[in-house]
């Protein structure tokens, strides 16, 4: 590129003329940039901002199924402020989010540091930790939905069997018995993740941290509170973004199991939004139910991001 | 400050047997080193020091104190870590004071410690950065500043140069020395490195194997090798090892086949024609008329002096002399040890003979 531009004045010696705006594109380095972040470029317009904008968009009209909708300002998300069943499904899905996250992060953070230690038959215990992860989620729903049968239910049996309790418990038709059965359901599909990737973070400290520690008098709370926890916070971080994510945006658990019901009591914003879009079949409602969903999402996001900005530690010169 | 006793101490982990009964006794204010080669056991018995493995036989104590069932804060030991292993989300300041603060001194004494091994070990103006905006040579000396601040019984050195290039290695051994000298704690200091266990050692522990084969000042084990592997593993370049036999006569003579002839100063007991190994430094080579003959293979200048390694019967033998001598590869040479300096090793046990 750099021949091009001296190349130019020397032909040009004896019959001086300006360099076209052409060439100086071909040698501009930004101009090659663009071109090589082209195909992802598209990639990320055509798959994920396109739907987004579109989803938006779609939020301001009264588009309904089969029906391409005209445009109708902020009308859909006054409906939705007025709407008590909205507001439902809002404290539901922060409810759902911020138990089920803090309990899969207390059980996932105990897991990787037990499958971090000396234990015996650890590769098998590791093993059935996962299992939750890699089976998929609708057959786990079905399974919980058993699980939590008014009729069948194994639960209520045992408990039966043990003369804890008289009567069958109804764990999906009573509201809040309701409640706490989706986020246990959510809670045992979310703590593989969590205890994974902890587990992976966990590794990459060095033992002779520890060693030192010890040797420096720590006690194992001390360990933890000082070296731990600290060197882990990044990776907790991230682990945690995403589980909140995966977390407020959860819809196949829910749609399985009780398909919001009863009364509501466990519409998630997810389900809610899809119950009006596409059950219902007004797609700007829905549209605008999911668009709700995303000042919440970007707030976990950056409270991540200053998360991570603010470890200086990991910074500074490269490791010699 | 406290002595180190350590007696019969064994190390097995499961059916292997890493260390088999080690006794070592060293003296208050003393530096010790443990040199041997990798796997020879000395890390496992500096980390049954710190407490940060379980002795399976044997007992050690610091002091008065026995302290096999005594947990690593409890011995005041500090340790230096190959890896140095610094807290990398703590500044230098936090790294040294970590250990007086978990036991709870008070900021004042905090500062006062910290800026004292600051000052020691020229950290002062690196108080506030993390580990990773370090040099290599700075990192390490963290690691002594987090040890000094704690003005324990014992400092423990695992390794703590290997890290380092060539040049930075030479220049903080001195200054690991010299802290020594000024602040006269009782240091145990592993290597595998001959030239750093020579220079530093008050006291040098060889170990092979999981045993001690020999203990003792640096030049009584260059002098005098109890045997062939402290022979070998002490010096360098590494002492000659001939096989052959002992000759009687006029003077006794070491016969070492295809013409090889070295004078002795002395017959040691066994006499004519016992099989004998021979080792030779090779500065101990001379130039003589009367020597054995060698063609040389190879010069090496290194500035201060020259090695040559010269092919002598069927051995190659290295010899180093401070004379510029202008050998070529091919050249004949005669070379003469000097009787006095021969060592003789029985040829079965590899035992030192005489003394």
């Amino acid at each position: 590129m750099a021949d091009i531009i001296l190349k130019a004045p020397c032909n040009t010696a004896s019959a001086p003329h300006r360099v076209t705006a052409w060439e100086r594109l071909k040698a501009d380095r930004n101009w090659l940039g663009f071109w090589f972040m082209l195909p992802a470029g598209v990639f990320l317009i055509l798959f994920l901002a396109y739907p987004l904008g579109l989803g938006i968009w779609l939020s301001f009209t009264d588009a309904r199924l089969g029906r391409p909708g005209d445009f109708v300002g902020i009308e859909n998300y006054q409906f939705l402020w007025d709407d008590s069943t909205f507001w439902l499904t809002v404290f539901n899905t922060l409810l759902y989010t911020s138990v089920a996250s803090v309990i899969k992060f207390a059980i996932g953070l105990y897991l990787a540091l037990l499958l971090n230690e000396r234990l015996p038959f650890k590769a098998i215990i590791r093993a059935v930790v996962l299992i939750p992860f890699i089976v998929p989620t609708v057959l786990s729903a079905i399974a919980f939905w058993w699980l939590f049968d008014p009729q069948f239910s194994i639960i209520s049996w045992s408990l039966r069997k043990l003369h804890l309790i008289s009567a069958n418990i109804d764990f999906l038709g009573d509201p809040w018995n309701a409640r706490w059965s989706v986020i246990f359901a959510n809670i045992w599909r979310g703590v593989p993740f969590v205890a994974i990737t902890l587990l992976a973070g966990l590794q990459t400290v060095s033992p002779s941290l520890y060693e030192a520690a010890i040797i420096d008098g720590s006690t194992p709370w001390q360990r933890f509170r000082y070296i731990t926890y600290p060197l882990l916070t990044p990776i907790i971080a991230v682990v945690m973004t995403f589980s909140v994510l995966f977390t407020f945006t959860d819809f196949q658990l829910i749609w399985v199991m009780t398909r919001g019901g009863p009364v509501n009591a466990t519409h998630l914003m997810a389900t809610f939004s899809y119950q009006r879009a596409i059950m219902s079949g007004y797609l700007g409602e829905g549209a605008a139910i999911s668009t709700a969903m995303i000042p919440f999402l970007l707030c976990a996001i950056l409270v991540s991001w200053f998360g991570l900005q603010r470890r200086k530690w990991q910074q500074g010169e490269s490791d010699d | 400050m406290a002595s180190v006793a350590i007696r019969d101490v064994r190390k097995a982990f499961g059916t292997s047997v890493v260390i088999h009964g080690v006794s070592i006794d060293i003296g208050d204010g003393e530096f010790v080193v443990l040199v041997g080669p990798s796997g020879c056991g000395k890390t496992t018995l500096l980390r049954m020091i710190a407490g940060l493995e379980n002795i399976t036989a044997g007992e050690i104590r610091i002091g008065e104190r026995v302290v096999n069932q005594v947990p690593p804060k409890e011995r005041d030991v500090a340790m230096v870590f190959q890896n140095y292993a610094l807290y990398p989300h703590m500044t230098v300041a936090q790294n040294m004071a970590f250990s007086l603060k978990l036991r709870g001194a008070s900021q004042a004494e905090i500062d006062e410690r910290v800026k004292q091994a600051a000052e020691i070990l020229g950290l002062g103006p690196y108080l506030a950065r993390y580990p990773r905006q370090l040099s290599g040579g700075q990192r390490q000396r963290v690691a002594m500043g987090r040890a000094i601040v704690r003005n324990p019984q014992v400092f423990l050195f695992d390794e703590p140069l290997s890290n380092l290039d060539a040049k930075l290695r030479v220049q903080m051994r001195t200054e690991i020395k010299e802290l020594h000298q000024r602040l006269k704690t009782t240091t145990i200091y592993v290597t595998h490195d001959q030239i750093e266990a020579m220079t530093m050692a008050d006291r040098i522990v060889v170990m092979h194997d999981g045993i001690v084969e020999q203990i003792g000042a640096p030049l009584e084990l260059y002098d005098h090798p109890a045997n062939l592997f402290v022979a070998g593993f002490i010096g360098s370049p590494a002492m000659n090892i001939l096989k052959g036999r002992l000759l009687g006569g006029e003077r006794a003579v070491f016969d070492g086949g295809d013409g090889i002839r070295f004078p002795l100063h002395h017959m040691p007991a066994g006499g004519d024609g016992r099989p004998v190994i021979c080792g030779v430094r090779p500065e101990h080579f001379a130039l003589s008329s009367d020597g054995t003959e060698a063609e040389v293979q190879v010069v090496e200048p290194t500035g201060s002096e020259i090695h040559v390694v010269a092919k002598m019967g069927s051995e190659d033998v290295i010899a180093v002399f401070r004379e510029r001598h202008q050998f070529r590869p091919g050249d004949k040479i005669r070379l003469r040890p000097d009787p006095r300096l021969v060592h003789l090793f029985d040829e079965a046990t590899g035992r030192r003979l005489g003394s």
